[in-house]
């Protein structure tokens, strides 16, 4: 296959990717009390990986990015149930959760709550999954 | 609030993420599954005994009450089945360690297996019915990924089928859900009960009753059985023999769960039509069982005879006939995962299914024959072993109804399986040896354990059936009695 010369669609893509991944970081913190959360914050991040695919090729971002995504899978449901089993732990039903506010230095007063381990797992999750599941079709020539 | 009732679910959950993440080392994975089955099976007899001694346990995910939070709700029906998954499994697990092969293993086969006994364990506990969907689903998928694992043109063919057949009927499985939250607005199954016995269980609601039992029909090949011999002949002995064990009787415990805790105020029309489904299946398994000469097929279509039999208990609907159904299940789920295991292993040995091919094996396996021989005797009940009990109890149960055409269909399709298992015996393991052990295609190292493992616990089911009926009328008590039930999950508080 010919290789097409698409300067336009690398120059764009490599501001774009930058753009999307700070937002889908903003809408995974916005999630906690608005709109957003790990779900599609976790559904951005994909995005921007899937969009680096189409610019460049696989092999290119297999060596730029050398994670086994199954493995991303994996590790967020790990995260998520066992902040669920946390609350086991201090003898609260099973996904019970907590928060409470902080005076951090940068930040100031600040609310730091368990629930958002939890959907740290559940955007790793949705990472893992969505890339596992674009790479599998990708590879099947 | 008892979050040992989560356990189940998280064990086999967490052991196959983190075997996930350890893809490559196989003796970990064989290793930490056979640990993760245990600790299931040990945390589902802790459970028995604390609903044994405190009634049924609940849980309230997040604190947040029912009806509005999670519930997961654990009697003794759920525990007794929770045991009993956690022993096929343990005995499916050693078998693949010696049988699955290097390629499988590496494909993620424990992990899947384990995913499989979570959605299991799931439909088990789950009190809320959209979680009861989740949980089919999570079983369902990795039984895709297990059917189709190691992709032989055999394995495709069936998986197709099977993939869209169940994708069919889950389709209707949330159409019937959305039919019955806009008809009650709660999918609890506790505050359903509550809702239909307060407005009654009028025309419509029987309507969408029999929707779910197509559903749960087609899950649990229940007369929708047309791709069942196809799929369950497919993949390698192991996985047929889980799925045989396990699959199914998901499918079967929702009807239970169901058309005793909600749909239970019409017997007349929707346990009648259980009944006519599970007399029509019985007798179809029956005439399949004897019509081939294939070992894998007689096995699957006695898997539908089982089925039907269970089926008729739920239609008499009598404490005695749900003892023995409860009874019955237990041991169906025991004995036709050994069935598979020992028919998979002849074929193991023969390299053929072909019943005519094979001859003579009690020459040279002994032991193996004369497990069957005991499998079988089980199998089409014969007492002492553990088929008996549960026979004895379901026919009552539907002579006591006046059903007496399910009972005597009962009794006639036993002796029609006793003859199709018996043609396995006297084709298979009499007559002439044909092989030698050098000519064999496979050995049985390592095969045997297993198999005598399920072995000694049909015969303990059936020796031992006075220590256990205790728990199976705990089991029955809760199914015939909804309060129960109701007033575990909301614990005094007010019903809204």
């Amino acid at each position: 296959m010919k290789k097409p010369n698409d300067v336009i669609l690398h120059s764009v893509t490599k501001a774009a990717v930058v753009i999307i991944l700070t937002f889908s970081i903003d809408l995974f913190f916005a999630g906690h009390h608005d709109p957003g959360g790990g779900f599609i914050g976790g559904l951005g991040f994909a995005s921007a990986l899937t969009l680096l695919l189409l610019a460049f090729d696989i092999e290119w971002v297999r060596e730029n990015i050398p994670i086994d995504f199954k493995v991303v899978t994996a590790s967020g449901v790990l995260i998520a149930v066992l902040t669920g089993l946390g609350s086991v732990v201090f003898d609260a039903p099973f996904l019970s959760q907590t928060f409470d506010y902080f005076n951090l230095p940068i930040f100031g007063k600040t609310e730091l709550a368990t629930a958002v381990i939890f959907d740290f797992g559940v955007a790793l999750a949705v990472i893992g999954t969505a890339v596992t599941i674009i790479l599998s079709i990708a590879e099947d020539r | 609030m008892n979050n040992v009732v989560l356990l189940p679910i998280i064990i086999p959950l967490l052991t196959g993420m983190i075997m996930i993440i350890f893809r490559k080392n196989i003796r970990f994975q064989r290793a930490f599954s056979i640990f993760a089955i245990l600790a299931t099976g040990a945390v589902s007899v802790f459970l028995m005994a604390q609903i044994r001694a405190k009634g049924i346990q609940t849980l309230q995910l997040g604190g947040w009450q029912a009806p509005f939070g999670i519930s997961m709700v654990a009697d003794m029906f759920s525990a007794l089945l929770l045991l009993t998954t956690s022993v096929v499994s343990f005995c499916c697990l050693l078998f693949a360690f010696r049988s699955i092969g290097k390629e499988r293993e590496a494909s993620y086969f424990y992990p899947m297996v384990l995913f499989l006994i979570t959605g299991v364990n799931g439909s088990f506990l789950t009190g809320d019915l959209f979680n009861l969907y989740v949980c089919f689903e999570v079983m369902l998928i990795s039984s895709y990924v297990l059917i189709t694992l190691g992709g032989t043109k055999k394995q495709l063919r069936e998986s197709i089928k099977y993939v869209l057949t169940n994708i069919v009927s889950s389709f209707l499985f949330l159409v019937a859900i959305a039919y019955l939250y806009a008809m009650t607005g709660t999918l609890n199954l506790a505050h359903l009960s509550v809702r239909i016995a307060e407005a009654g269980q009028d025309g419509l609601m029987t309507t969408v009753a029999i929707l779910f039992l197509i559903v749960f029909s087609m899950k649990a090949a229940l007369f929708l059985f047309f791709w069942l011999p196809g799929s369950y002949s497919a993949p390698p002995t192991a996985i047929a023999a889980l799925f045989a064990g396990l699959l199914t009787k998901v499918g079967i415990y929702a009807l239970f769960r169901m058309f005793t805790l909600v749909f239970y105020h019409e017997p007349q029309i929707t346990h009648l039509i259980i009944g006519v489904l599970g007399a029509l299946t019985m007798l179809l398994g029956a005439i399949g069982a004897i019509a081939y000469w294939d070992i894998k097929k007689i096995l699957t279509y006695n898997v539908m005879v089982g089925v039907g039999f269970i089926m008729a208990g739920l239609a008499s609907f009598t404490p005695v006939a749900m003892t023995g159904s409860i009874y019955y299940l237990i041991h169906d789920m025991i004995i036709k995962a050994l069935i598979f295991l020992i028919g998979g292993t002849m074929i193991h040995l023969t390299g053929t299914s072909k019943l005519k091919e094979i001859s003579g094996l009690i020459g040279t396996h002994p032991y193996l024959g004369w497990l069957f021989f005991i499998a079988a005797l089980s199998l089409s009940g014969i007492p002492p072993l553990s088929g008996f009990l549960g026979k004895v109890y379901i026919t009552q149960g539907t002579f006591e109804t006046g059903y007496y055409w399910l009972g005597a269909i009962g009794l006639i399709t036993s002796l029609m399986v006793l003859f199709s298992i018996m043609k396995i015996f006297m084709n298979g393991f009499w007559g002439e040896t044909y092989l030698s052990e050098e000519m064999e295609k496979g050995t049985t190292k390592g095969l045997m354990f297993p198999i005598g493992l399920l072995t000694v616990a049909t015969i303990v089911l059936g020796v031992g059936a006075e220590g256990i009926i205790e728990y199976v009328n705990l089991a029955t008590e809760s199914l015939m009695n909804p309060k129960l039930y109701i007033e575990a999950v909301f614990r005094g508080n007010v019903t809204p």
